[in-house]
């Protein structure tokens, strides 16, 4: 029989071991899943994981979309990490990305056709404001009225969609669009574009924007007495109030910074990648952002790798669907294997397995 | 003399410690059997077993004559073993009569059961309206509420565990009228308990462990607490030493504190007054649940409070949070360790910086200085004699004494001008509580105005210089500690919140 013992300190080891050992698991078991369907499960995992990056006929595309999509998704979780690790919990990452994404589009689009340097830093810092702007709506309302910021900010998320769409056909559609939906195309607009800074790697400024969040995030969980609280608040609450962490403080904080981060991820998307305000912008990267912070274990370093393997798989599992014929569903079971792997054995760093023989009742 | 229960070289082993080591006991029907021991020492794993919480790994028990080796609880009710734990198990929302109910195997109907309750609360001298919500309940009526739970099961065996430490002096003794009635009638008790001077009052015969082992049998009456303390400690022990001193100028003063308790059936604080000197020890008595837990939260700034109401060196700082009173030199220590007092799986210098941060200058402008947190650590683990493998370990891998110890060691070494400890020594052996009251004492020898709360009365009356209780939230004027009898300390935490009656009926 298998007993579980908590171990008295967590295990350093293990917690390093289980993302590597949850991957294999993920490769054996999605691999079955494929054979059951009728695929090559070597062809099939071949595809997901190495031809993206390394096959002479595909890397050439896809290389760079990796990091293309890996930046938004690091960008957002990193800042929910910090609020996660806190105990506040910011579902509606994919609000205050849209929110960061109009603000920021609607300041490069009001300064058009203007050729100024200052145009792109202030799309920045407009980006910010509009994700720090949605956020404080749930931050506000659970300080004043101790409402639930999950249910709040996630109900946001659909009120900014449908703002999106009001946006695409109204204020800021292209008035030499032709009537079509959809703002002017900022990548075409120099002083407002988010370019590719070398070509062919996909890197653009989200890229270094999410690179300095992840160290900015490591040096204030690790040295300043802020990221401290975060952890203190989270993980014992009381022993936070005794230490004279301000819970409300807090709160408002982690809703900024990830408010913040979330707007500057859209932003960046929206003068880069995505290029126009359109009906469809949003492709879910503020919720795939909270298994990615998840994945990475809510650490900071962790969220980078997390990021870089999920926006491979999503790259991959593209791949797979048009060359081997695999159903999108398959993708996505194959998704939440690899979650479903990494939290189970996450259990193992802080529980001990025993097996004893016999009946020990 | 027939047995009911024989208990022989019972033994149970945990990872890495011997709880009971051939443990031999034997209660005869009538008989108040004292199980005597230090914390740790083995009398909850033992007790554990008689009740089918835990299997022992060798020996055996007989009841009644027959094998007896109960797996689980339910087997243990069913052959007449009731136990009445530390902590109750009681559901707040819910009334006495459906609380008694969840605790039985078969209930009987409600309007049955009320009318038992009312029987048996009469009989026994311990009254209790059945309709009455657990959570207005005082300790000593949700005690009551767990005896009469066992008593309508007909136990032959009672097993009462440190039954007195929500009690006052005043419950104590009717408890004990009600406990020598059982014993009469020819129910056996086992009574867990440290406390000497109640074993020697109430118990027919005494066990007394010692690191899982029996080191002694006895007959109280017969030996000295002295002698009894001795055997439990298994070493001498030294009274703490108190110099004389002159208290300096008045350090902290509350005055009118009243505020609600941040917690559903809390208690809030009712007009608390009291002001002490530096050098001066004041020590605040009261049964659990009267208010300790809020009075503390009001003195360490996570209970906000009026300006005027909490002063600290003369500024109002009622309204201050716990970073600025640690500025103006107080300094707490909760009765909750873990989760309160410290993080759990956060490590010992995370939690030296917990609440050292600011007296001890670890911060500077934002940044943690990782170097002096350690040091600080250390310095705590040294001069507390903390046993840990190190301080990077996590703060839930230490024993309960083991981290009270830490934990009143970093309040005490940021050189405090105000002391508020609540509970100082709970669950730490007699040389580790020792060696605590004297730091305490040496901190308040050094000028410091100190303000142990604590439901340990010998504890407060060995150290403080003055005295007072809390009862419902409110506080009793405080008096010199010498000189006091315990009948004015008992009528001080509330007499027998109305319990004086039951014995007095024809």
């Amino acid at each position: 029989m298998i007993r579980l013992e908590r171990r008295p300190t967590p295990s350093r080891a293990w917690a390093a071991a289980t993302p590597v050992l949850a991957v294999v698991l993920t490769m054996l078991a999605g691999g079955l899943m494929f054979a059951a369907l009728g695929k090559d499960p070597v062809a099939a995992i071949r595809t997901i994981f190495w031809d993206p990056l390394f096959n002479p006929q595909f890397a050439a595309y896809s290389r760079p979309q990796l990091l293309v999509k890996a930046g938004p998704l690091i960008l957002i979780a990193v800042g929910l990490s910090l609020g996660f690790r806190a105990g506040v919990w910011n579902i509606g990452a994919e609000g205050q990305y849209i929110a960061g994404a109009i603000c920021g589009a609607a300041v490069g689009l009001a300064f058009y056709p203007a050729d100024l340097w200052l145009v792109f830093p202030l799309m920045v810092i407009a980006g910010a404001a509009g994700g720090i702007l949605w956020a404080m709506i749930p931050a506000l309302l659970r300080v004043r009225f101790g409402t639930s910021e999950i249910l709040v900010s996630l109900l946001l998320v659909y009120v900014a969609q449908n703002m999106l769409a009001a946006m695409a056909l109204g204020a800021l559609r292209n008035p030499e669009g032709g009537g079509f939906p959809g703002s002017r195309n900022l990548s075409q607009y120099p002083a407002a574009a988010n370019p590719e800074l070398i070509a062919g790697t996909g890197l653009h400024w989200g890229v270094v924007a999410a690179l300095v969040a992840v160290v900015g995030a490591q040096w204030l969980l690790g040295r300043h007495i802020l990221g401290f609280q975060i952890r203190l608040a989270g993980q014992a609450p009381r022993a936070a109030r005794f230490a004279g962490v301000r819970p409300d403080r807090l709160v408002v904080l982690c809703m900024g910074i990830s408010g913040a981060l979330a707007g500057l991820a859209g932003l960046f998307e929206v003068a880069g990648p995505a290029g126009q305000i359109s009906i469809d912008f949003n492709a879910g990267y503020g919720f795939t952002a909270i298994i990615v912070a998840f994945l990475g274990r809510l650490n900071p370093l962790g969220i980078l790798a997390a990021g870089l393997l999920m926006a491979l798989t999503y790259i991959g599992g593209e791949l797979a669907q048009f060359m081997l014929g695999l159903p999108a569903a398959a993708i996505q079971a194959f998704q939440g294997m690899l979650l479903f792997f990494l939290l189970a054995l996450d259990l193992l760093s802080n529980w001990r397995v025993r097996l004893t023989v016999g009946r020990a009742a | 003399m027939t047995e009911l229960l024989r208990i022989e070289a019972l033994t149970k082993a945990y990872p890495g410690v011997v709880a009971n080591s051939a443990v031999d006991l034997a209660i005869a029907p009538g008989e108040v059997h004292a199980l005597l021991g230090e914390n740790g020492a083995g009398k909850s794993t033992l007790v554990k077993m008689i009740y089918g919480l835990v299997q022992p790994d060798a020996g055996h028990m007989t009841w009644k004559g027959a094998p007896y080796a109960p797996r689980k609880p339910g087997q243990a009710r069913a052959a007449g073993v009731a136990m009445v734990f530390q902590h109750f198990s009681l559901f707040d929302a819910l009334d006495v009569a459906e609380n008694v109910a969840l605790g039985m195997e078969t209930p009987p109907p409600m309007r049955d059961l009320s009318a038992r309750i009312a029987r048996v609360s009469r009989d026994y001298g311990l009254p209790l309206d059945p309709d009455r919500r657990a959570g207005d309940l005082s300790a000593g009526e949700r005690q009551r509420v767990e005896i009469i739970r066992c008593l309508l099961q007909d136990p032959r065996l009672l097993i009462m565990d440190e039954p007195t430490s929500v009690l006052t002096p005043q419950e104590v003794g009717i408890l004990f009228q009600t406990l020598r009635q059982l014993a009469a009638e020819g129910t056996a008790i086992l009574y867990i308990s440290h406390k000497l001077e109640e074993i020697r009052a109430l118990c027919d015969r005494a066990t007394i462990l010692r690191r899982g082992r029996v080191v002694a049998t006895c007959t109280p009456r017969e030996v000295s607490a002295r002698d009894l303390a001795e055997l439990m400690v298994g070493q001498t022990l030294t009274p703490p030493r108190r110099a004389a001193r002159a208290p300096g100028e008045v350090a902290l003063a509350v005055r009118g504190l009243s505020v609600a308790s941040p917690v559903p059936f809390g208690t809030a604080l009712r007009e608390v007054d009291f002001a002490v000197r530096r050098g001066e020890v004041l020590g605040i008595a009261g049964v659990a649940g009267n208010g300790q837990d809020e009075l503390l939260l009001a003195l360490s700034g996570e209970l906000p409070s009026a300006p005027g109401m909490v002063t600290i060196a003369g500024v109002p700082m009622g309204q201050a949070g716990p970073d600025a009173r640690r500025r103006a030199g107080l300094v707490a220590a909760p009765e909750e360790r873990l989760g309160h007092a410290a993080a759990p799986d956060m490590t010992l210098t995370e939690n030296a910086l917990l609440s050292g941060a600011i007296r001890k200058g670890l911060v500077r402008r934002g940044l943690i200085d990782w170097t002096g947190a350690r040091a600080f650590a250390e310095g705590i683990v040294a001069g507390f004699d903390v046993r840990t493998p190190g301080v990077g370990v996590a703060a839930r891998a230490l024993s309960g004494g083991n981290l009270q110890k830490f934990v009143v060691g970093r309040e005490l070494l940021q050189d405090p001008a105000v002391i508020v400890v609540n509970q100082p020594t709970w669950g730490v052996d007699a040389a580790a509580a020792a060696a605590i009251r004297q730091a305490i004492l040496d901190r308040a020898a050094a000028g410091a105005a100190v303000v142990v709360i604590s439901q340990d009365l010998d504890e407060l009356l060995e150290i403080a210089d003055r005295f007072a209780a809390l009862n419902g939230g409110r506080l009793s004027p405080a008096r010199p500690v010498e000189g006091l009898t315990v009948q004015e300390i008992g009528l001080m935490m509330g007499g027998a919140h109305g319990m004086e009656v039951a014995h007095h009926g024809p």
